[in-house]
């Protein structure tokens, strides 16, 4: 089970916004799709090396080409806010 | 509307080389029954006529020219998943309302060179997160069987037009089923292939190592049609399998005579509906008269994947989805006062409850203290159901059994209990952990709904599984229901 | 209370690949924003990473360097955490699996013993981009064009114990990384740049004190001085029975001092995991052992040698082992030769100086080292003087195309000493030449060898060098009205 603190938690590291609504709703959601997960406790898996991948192929490489050129145009089309080539967001201060 | 178009890819192929219609001819049919049918179903985000029609004018003058193929021509409907440049690829969420693709997905990239015409793009579950269809940002698909049944998800958009004739095939992409199981809700055919055979290439993210795009259609040679031109190795995805070609036609028509097929005593439990176990145990007579024999095996493992999978698949996608900022593209809310604001508001107002539930659901897993518990225990589960499938795969060619442990559920019915709507997936999730490849085709009715059979096999052997399909299919009618109210092709 | 600081450092180094470790797009510095960042970098919907087979290769060079282990399988894993010079909201970076573990690097103290530096493990990672907070009203500016630039992670243990130790570790790191051709060393640019973790305990005591992280140090000398003031800050905390806060500090040049930087709301909790989109690298024996074959001698190894193989003295084996070209050039040389000292001094001395004055890279000197070595034959054979030498080496560096014997025959040795003779000349040289007359009374004074050389050749390389400085010099301070 989670509370609603771990909650709130979740949505901070997540950046996600939730309302006192939203949390609530949470806390049982939560807590029922974790009760679902629980149900693996019931196997012992000591020992057993985890796999990340079905296919446990190794990783290709590619060669050390340029292949992409300034696509700035075409891939700033449709961002929310640019000026003079930089993507904008509310002043950071380090 | 005219009737004179045959229903499947093949059927239309032959049409089209004969001369009988143009593929602006096809293509205008389909646009038209989408303009008419489409207001009921909700299958598509969007449509793209001017520019259907003027690929398939081009594929009309190839064809001129002394072009041919097998689907030069032919529309297909794409999920709204993969990126085809210059179109907006939503992923049915709001965050991607405005974004166009300024670049072509591989599965689309294969599918233009082999000539086919995209209709438009498909309704989903946000980000694929879903069974029912219900979680889209326009609105859910209805099933073309009974309006107020889910479609399944969460391909549900391609699978209720391919149902409905919208499209004579469509893309879908399967992270726990997603192909599968709205194959079988909607009474059609569709595959995952093995893990590595598509590109994932443009096909925006869910849960990368569990995601595998694949054809849906009204037959498994359809399948096998639309598979050769959709798999294939590609360099721009690291996961992608290092194979050559294949033409998985190849098998169709080879007989069954000898085959092993084995029933695995988990998929047959107390989950399953009884009517749909008949249903199944009429089609499994049938692949017993075609001379394949069954036998019971055990995946005693699979009864974990529904857990496995959600912690692995939302842990993923946590990851995955947090390029969804508000920064290079997307949605951004209005007069952010400062960077959290931007982040948190952007990403609240840009995804709905289900992918917000499953964001939290993988932070949780692979937060400090829980990535043992939950996140390397799951991986562990699935090394587990891996062995199992090898286990049960040195002694029978073919594995069996239900896609889903009841026919369409009614829209509105599990929304509101996500642990309700994941156990839709029980027979599915455990292939999409091992990776293997899985077909699910039409195997009778109950209520008036279909059911479906799915045929799980080892890994790369699509063409086996697509031949145990076509044969059945060879003796069954099935896949050649129509729904009454969409009228006739 | 006595204390003693105990230093570690995470040095980043930027791998010298042209392209990006996961995308095809450009490395290069200095371009317009964002006209570097391709989709890729971006991490647009639908993309996908595909590593680079170069940056893997120089991880493996700097491992076998640093006599570490090179994992026979290492994993790409994610750290998540939001900025937005991060596109996709982690950084593809290496944790439980490094490339590279356990190795080490030998400092010479003072004293000529050595000290040895543990390194813990180097691992790949993509760099972020950059945040600009002064170029936009109210805004903060991002270019991602650095996004994705392959770094190597080299991170050592707390083996350090003075600020002086930690900037020689990142000399040796520095000299080693551009010696085998991984990275360009250059600081300004960011291609070489640290963290150093800073803590301080009481002498004897083996525990570690608490420790705080210094950001971004891009010079050998901010380091040194944001450790020291750093080692003060925290011995004054502790001797005032305060506590030392674990944190990330910020060095402030201008002030000299380090700050705290804020502190994030949530204590970074980066959930990393194995990235789903990559797939195990492996490296098999065959292919570290092509990569030792491909290894040069490195620094260390080729500065002991020359003091007990060719008897230099430590400072000269120190100042011609650092590069790769100079010890090349000083190797071939010293073969041709047949006497290490001699060739020591003219690459330390003449060579030094040439390319110091003409400020070029050592790559770029203008007289190979056979012809070098005929020169000094010349000199051991008592053939010409040290320093004829001298003014000969000088022709040959402004472009004498024949053979060294040719030019000392050319000069017959039979030194033009005849004032008017190479009066005439000079006055020829300088007739022909007003550009560079007035490039060199405009001030620029290295193109003084310019004239030597050419009045050299025209006299055959007989003229008295002495006299021709002495004439040419005034020749040219004379201004004609």
């Amino acid at each position: 089970m989670l509370n609603a603190a771990q909650i709130e938690a979740l949505s901070r590291l997540a950046r996600i916004q939730l309302d006192a609504r939203e949390t609530a709703a949470l806390v049982t959601q939560l807590g029922e799709i974790l009760n679902l997960v629980e149900r693996m406790n019931a196997v012992a898996t000591d020992g057993v090396e985890p796999l990340a991948h079905p296919l446990e192929i190794d990783s290709r490489r590619r060669a050390d080409e340029i292949t992409e050129q300034d696509q700035r145009a075409n891939l700033q089309h449709g961002a929310p806010a640019t000026e003079a080539g930089y993507y904008l967001v509310p002043r950071v201060i380090e | 509307m005219r009737s004179v178009f045959p229903a499947t890819l093949k059927g239309l192929a032959a049409g089209l080389a004969r001369g009988d219609f143009t593929s602006v001819d096809l293509t205008q049919h389909y646009l038209a029954r989408i303009a008419a049918l489409d207001p009921r179903l909700n299958s598509f985000i969007s449509v793209y006529p001017e520019r259907a029609l003027a690929a398939a004018a081009g594929a009309d003058a190839a064809r001129a020219r002394g072009a041919n193929g097998p689907l030069l021509g032919i529309p297909y409907a794409n999920k709204d998943i993969f990126c085809a440049a210059g179109t907006r690829t939503s992923c049915a969420s709001r965050m991607l309302d405005s974004f166009i693709a300024p670049y072509d997905a591989t599965v689309v990239e294969r599918l233009t060179a082999a000539g086919m015409v995209m209709s438009g793009k498909t309704n989903m579950d946000e980000f694929a997160m879903g069974s029912s269809n219900e979680t889209s940002y326009y609105g859910p698909t209805r099933n073309p069987w009974n309006l107020d049944c889910v479609p399944g998800g969460s391909s549900g958009g391609s699978a209720a037009a391919v149902a409905a004739r919208l499209a004579p095939a469509a893309t879908g992409t399967d992270t726990g089923g997603s192909i599968r199981l709205p194959a079988a809700f909607c009474g059609i055919s569709g595959i995952k292939p093995t893990y590595g055979r598509v590109s994932r290439y443009g096909m925006i993210a869910f849960a990368s190592s569990l995601d595998q795009g694949g054809p849906m259609a009204l037959s498994a040679e359809d399948l096998a049609l639309m598979l050769n031109a959709m798999c294939g190795f590609d360099g721009r995805d690291s996961t992608s399998a290092p194979r050559a070609d294949e033409d998985f036609t190849r098998e169709l028509d080879a007989p069954l005579r000898g085959l092993r097929i084995g029933l695995p005593r988990e998929f047959f439990d107390a989950a399953l509906d009884p009517a749909v176990g008949s249903c199944l145990e009429q089609a499994l007579a049938v692949l017993r008269r075609l001379g394949a024999e069954c036998r019971e095996i055990s995946l005693a493992s699979t009864a974990y994947a529904i857990p496995a999978y959600y912690i692995l698949s939302s842990a993923e996608c946590s990851s995955n989805l947090s390029r969804y900022d508000g920064v290079r593209f997307g949605h951004r809310c209005a007069d952010p006062a400062n960077l959290e604001d931007l982040y948190t508001r952007s990403r609240a107002e840009g995804f709905g409850a289900e992918v917000k539930r499953r964001i939290l659901v993988g932070t949780y897993a692979l937060s400090a203290g829980y990535y043992a518990a939950y996140y390397a225990k799951a991986q562990r589960l699935r090394r587990l159901i891996k062995e199992d499938f090898q286990a049960a795969f040195a002694d029978v060619d073919l594995i069996a059994g239900p896609t889903a442990p009841s026919v369409a559920f009614r829209l509105g019915q599990k929304a509101a209990d996500p642990v309700q709507m994941y156990l839709s997936d029980i027979y599915t999730t455990a292939v999409n952990l091992a990776g293997l490849p899985a077909a699910s085709i039409p195997a009778g009715f109950v209520n008036e709904l279909p059911v479906g059979l799915q045929l799980i096999g080892n890994y790369f052997s699509e063409a086996k599984v697509l031949n145990v399909a076509h044969r059945f299919q060879g003796e069954t009618d099935w896949h050649q229901h129509t729904p009454s109210w969409i009228g006739s092709t | 209370m006595q204390w003693e600081p105990v230093i570690g450092l995470e040095i980043h180094v930027q791998l010298a690949t042209v392209s990006k470790i996961f995308s095809g797009a450009s490395t290069k510095y200095g371009t317009a924003p964002n006209t570097q960042a391709c989709a890729i970098d971006l991490g647009l919907p639908g993309v996908l990473p595909v590593v680079n087979a170069r940056a893997i290769e120089m991880a493996i060079l700097f491992g076998l360097a640093i006599n570490a282990r090179i994992a026979s399988s290492s994993v790409f894993a994610r750290k998540n955490y939001f900025y937005p010079d991060l596109p996709k909201g982690y950084q593809i970076s290496q944790y439980e699996h490094p490339i590279v573990a356990d190795g080490y690097l030998d400092l010479p103290r003072a004293d000529g013993s050595l000290k040895r530096i543990s390194i813990r493990r180097a691992h790949l990672e993509e760099d972020a981009g950059k945040s600009v907070h002064d170029l936009f009203p109210g805004a903060t500016g991002v270019d991602l064009n650095r996004a994705g630039t392959p770094l190597l992670e080299v991170v050592s243990e707390p083996d350090l114990a003075t600020a002086l130790e930690a900037v020689q570790y990142m000399r040796a790191i520095h000299t080693l990384v551009r010696f085998i051709g991984i990275c360009d060393g250059n600081m300004q640019e960011g291609s070489f740049r640290c963290d150093a973790n800073v803590s301080v305990r009481p002498v004897g005591s083996e525990a570690l004190g608490t420790r705080a992280e210094i950001k971004n140090l891009n010079s050998f000398r901010f380091i040194e001085r944001a450790i020291n003031y750093e080692i003060e800050r925290q011995t004054e905390l502790l001797e005032n029975g305060r506590n030392v806060v674990q944190e990330t500090r910020l060095y402030d040049p201008d002030r000299d001092e380090t700050r705290s930087m804020r502190n994030k709301e949530d204590a970074h909790d980066y959930r990393y995991f194995p990235d789903p989109d990559l797939l195990p690298i492996r490296i098999n024996t065959d292919e570290i052992n092509a990569a030792r074959a491909r290894l040069p001698e490195l620094p260390a190894s080729r500065r002991i040698r020359y003091v007990s193989e060719f008897g230099l003295s430590e400072e000269d084996a120190d100042s011609l082992s650092g590069e790769r070209t100079v010890c090349e050039y000083f190797e071939a040389l010293a073969q041709a030769c047949g006497d290490p000292t001699q060739a020591a001094n003219w690459v330390v001395g003449e060579l030094f100086a040439a390319v110091r004055r003409e400020g070029i890279d050592f790559s770029a000197v203008r007289v190979g080292p056979a012809a070098l070595a005929q020169l000094l034959l010349r000199i051991r054979g008592r053939t010409i003087s040290n320093t004829t030498a001298k003014l000969l080496f000088k022709v040959m560096w402004n472009g004498w195309d024949g053979t060294v014997d040719e030019l000392i025959a050319g000069s017959d040795l039979q030194q033009v000493s005849d004032t008017d003779e190479i009066s005439k000349l000079i006055a020829a040289v300088i007739a022909d030449s007003p550009q560079q007359v007035a490039q060199y009374r405009a001030g620029k004074e290295k193109i003084f060898g310019y004239f030597v050389g050419q009045v050299m050749r025209r006299s055959g390389g007989k003229a008295d060098p002495q006299q021709l400085n002495v004439l040419l010099k005034s020749a040219l301070s004379v201004r004609d009205n």
